[in-house]
């Protein structure tokens, strides 16, 4: 038994943020220089009525019609979010109605930011290979622009929202080779919405400014970014390394690196320090931002309809972030 | 290792600084450019050419280009 990825689709919201945006609300700020240092130039924004349900809905619709799949066919509903529309219930549950996929599938919500993507597929392989499962519709969907502070000119720089649709059949165009997964709950501080749960449930309404003179809220989105740039240095190219161990596979049979779009300067650095060619490292961020879970998927459908990706190819993942969590995996296209 | 490459890979994080604003006794927060994203380039020349772990901390600590250059030497 095998399991494949069989379709793979993604949803951006209409309303844009461009660098020329951002210049008029921070005129002070060289919002260019960064913007391209970063890769970005324009991100998508949920409207203040569009929610991860949403997003998600319209990724799966985009997915159904442009593969003529049946919702019928969905035996599993997998949404990987930060940002669900509420505590409970379950926002995979709401999707399931939304879509008339059949009361007789089974559906969850979980709880993870870059590395989700990777994650998901980790689970859609245990399900079919469990029996459990044999149609998973694995959705991303994040909205982080509704977490930002909005004099946050740095994260609001870098994330932008979007939702992805993946199924995962025991067919598909894309064989799911092992995984290499792992966890690290001591970053947890350096990158978290520290308010609103239940161990803080009430806005604390109390700014500070570091010492680069950036906002720091906890009621808001926070990235401590030199020490996510620090952990992203030590166990990315460790993640790489265990991936292609798992897989019995040598660096150079790799023909693509799709790494999660976290910003073009860190990857080009990570790139560097693993030494990988510049033309088997995919980077594809400009016009959507950090979208968070949704970067793999979004990348590996332009790669593929790029025509990027070809028949036979190797194609190594890596998702790694808040938390801190990672996984890396190999898919045979 | 010595100071003065080191003051000039530091410098070579900086697009639009004068290369003769840069001295050990610079505070280098305090430079126009200065900004997160330049301690994010710091912390990669750090670890590129000297394969030390520079932490956030450690330039949140330092004020001058040479409190950093003995952080680093003491790793």
């Amino acid at each position: 038994m095998d399991a494949y990825i069989k379709a793979i689709s993604y949803y951006l919201p209409d309303k844009k943020l461009t660098n020329e945006d951002l210049n008029v609300e921070f005129p002070e700020w060289s919002v260019e220089k960064v913007a391209s240092k970063i890769g970005v130039s324009e991100r998508s924004i949920t409207g203040e009525n569009e929610f991860a349900s949403d997003m998600a809905i319209n990724a799966a619709n985009k997915l159904f019609l442009e593969y003529k799949i049946n919702p019928e066919e969905i035996d599993f509903i997998m949404l990987c979010t930060q940002s669900p529309d509420y505590f409970l219930p379950t926002t995979a549950c709401i999707i399931q109605d939304k879509l008339n996929i059949p009361t007789s599938a089974g559906a969850i919500d979980f709880n993870l930011g870059c590395s989700g993507f990777v994650y998901g597929l980790s689970i859609a392989k245990g399900l079919i290979f469990g029996g459990i499962a044999k149609n998973i519709l694995l959705l991303t969907s994040e909205t982080y622009s509704k977490f930002m502070h909005p004099k946050d000119k740095g994260n609001r720089t870098i994330f932008g929202d979007a939702a992805a649709a993946t199924l995962i059949s025991t067919n598909g165009f894309a064989k799911i080779e092992n995984f290499s997964l792992g966890t690290d709950g001591k970053g947890a501080e350096n990158l978290m919405v520290k308010t609103g749960g239940m161990r803080f449930r009430s806005a604390v309404n109390k700014t500070s400014i570091d010492e680069n003179e950036n906002i720091i809220s906890p009621d808001h989105l926070f990235m401590n970014g030199s020490e996510i740039f620090n952990f992203t240095l030590e166990f990315v190219p460790l993640l790489v390394e265990d991936t292609l161990l798992k897989n019995n596979t040598l660096k150079d049979d790799i023909d693509l690196f799709v790494f999660h779009q976290a910003n073009k300067y860190m990857l080009n650095f990570l790139r560097k320090k693993i030494k990988i060619d510049e033309e088997k490292f995919y980077i594809s961020l400009e016009k959507t931002g950090n979208t968070v879970s949704s970067t793999i998927p979004i990348a590996l459908k332009d790669a593929l309809d790029k025509k990027i990706i070809k028949e036979n190819y190797k194609v190594l993942l890596a998702g790694f972030g808040v938390g801190y969590s990672w996984g890396g995996n190999i898919l045979e296209f | 290792m010595e100071i003065k490459d080191f003051i000039n890979h530091f410098a070579d994080q900086f697009d639009e600084t004068d290369k003769s604003e840069f001295n050990p006794e610079t505070e280098f927060k305090t430079l126009d450019e200065w900004s997160s994203l330049i301690a994010l380039s710091v912390i990669a020349m750090v670890d590129e050419e000297y394969s030390v772990k520079l932490k956030g901390e450690d330039i949140r600590n330092s004020n001058t280009i040479s409190d950093l250059y003995n952080v680093i030497a003491s790793k």
